[in-house]
């Protein structure tokens, strides 16, 4: 048996984290898309915690000698599976970066370097832009134009 | 025999060349007069992308350094979607002679290779002298591209290259492998049914620092090892068509 402290601990604890979480979505923090492993996880402890004969029963299966690090271990498990979910997702936004990269790199139309050695930000007095080879600076001030138009109205 | 370079591009990845990246177009220029030139400046902090300019390149700019891979494609994306019927890619280092474009261009007319490598091994001249680190990495992974595709590569490293645009839009797509591209390449080339041919070429010593630093290493190897085994165990390898890749 877990103690009595222990149990009530946990079981405000997994609240705490499920209310927390709900609490993140309703504020627009977090998405709802990756609140479920969270949830999940909240959800699986208070079960741990509030159910005594689960927990007794799981660590009697796993031939834990403590219910307390059964506990844990499954905690950990659940953190690991984030952990791995949130590096499929940065592999998925570093995907997504490269070719947003790429394609403003295709459109040339913007030059964000910064200024060369011994090149003058204010020469040509659009804030430092090179213009692109090619490209007519008329068109690049004119889509300028356009861009505060868009911007008042 | 076309050697003037029609209908080609020769894409140049540069990061940080100033002063050298200029050279490199004027060779391209002199090998092959009909062939256009491209720089990615891959978010260079110097004067890179001005260089580039004045040698007459168009130079496309990433607006951060996002690695040798992902400059690569970008010019592949560039070229791919201006129909270019064949592309090369040259190091902006000064590393890679020019002049061996023209008998690069030679052999993808005549061996009926869909890529050709320049290697500096194949013609056992010894005049490069990698680290023995170096050595034995290339070695390595020369050893295990040659036993996968059954063909013989001896410098898997190399990013001396000319290829048709098939190639290049097979490269366009996901599966090319952006952070180091290299021997899992040429296996992916081979799973999808592309001859690929090595001529060889001189180079000369790496001016040190550059884009392909990572080319040594724990990581480098254990990334090729696992990047060349999941290549192995993708089953085909799908093609975009063209007009998706259309802008």
């Amino acid at each position: 048996m877990i103690s009595t402290n222990l149990r009530i601990i946990a079981i405000a604890g997994s609240l705490a984290l499920l209310i927390f979480v709900i609490e993140l979505v309703r504020r627009r923090h977090l998405k709802e898309e990756y609140s479920v492993l969270w949830v999940a996880t909240a959800l699986a402890l208070l079960l741990l915690a509030a159910w005594g004969g689960l927990l007794r029963d799981l660590a009697h299966f796993v031939g834990a000698n403590s219910q307390a690090s059964t506990l844990y271990f499954f905690g950990i498990i659940f953190v690991v599976f984030l952990l791995l979910h949130f590096s499929v997702r940065v592999s998925n936004l570093e995907r997504r970066v490269v070719v947003l990269l790429q394609e403003i790199a295709l459109l040339g139309e913007r030059d964000a370097h910064p200024v060369a050695p011994g090149e003058d930000l204010a020469a040509d007095g659009r804030d430092g832009r090179m213009t692109v080879p090619g490209e007519d600076l008329d068109v690049v001030l004119a889509a300028d134009e356009r861009t505060r138009e868009t911007r008042v109205s | 025999m076309d050697v003037r370079g029609e209908d080609l591009l020769i894409i140049i990845p540069a990061y940080n060349e100033q002063g050298r990246v200029g050279h490199v177009i004027d060779d391209v220029k002199s090998a092959l007069p009909g062939a256009d030139v491209l720089v990615v400046d891959d978010g260079s902090t110097d004067g890179t992308a001005a260089d580039a300019v004045k040698a007459g390149a168009t130079v496309l700019s990433l607006p951060v350094n996002a690695g040798y891979g992902v400059a690569l494609q970008t010019g592949y994306k560039f070229g791919v979607r201006a129909g270019y019927a064949k592309i090369g890619q040259i190091d902006a280092d000064g590393q890679h002679r020019a002049e061996y474009l023209t008998a690069m261009l030679e052999a993808l007319e005549q061996q009926d290779a869909d890529l050709i490598v320049g290697s500096r091994f194949l013609g056992h001249d010894d005049h490069y002298k990698p680290s023995l680190a170096r050595a034995v990495g290339i070695g390595l992974f020369a050893n295990l591209t040659s036993l996968i595709t059954h063909e013989q590569v001896s410098d898997p490293t190399s990013g001396f290259q000319l290829m048709r645009s098939r190639v290049a839009r097979l490269f366009c797509s996901d599966v090319y492998p952006t952070d180091y591209p290299d021997a899992d390449v040429l296996i992916l080339l081979h799973r999808t049914g592309y001859r690929v041919r090595e001529i060889p070429v001189q180079m000369r010593p790496s001016p040190g620092k550059s884009m392909h630093s990572g080319h040594t290493g724990p990581y480098y190897v254990y990334k090729m090892l696992l990047s060349i085994f999941v290549t192995l165990l993708r089953r085909g390898v799908k093609v975009i068509p063209q007009a998706k890749l259309a802008p």
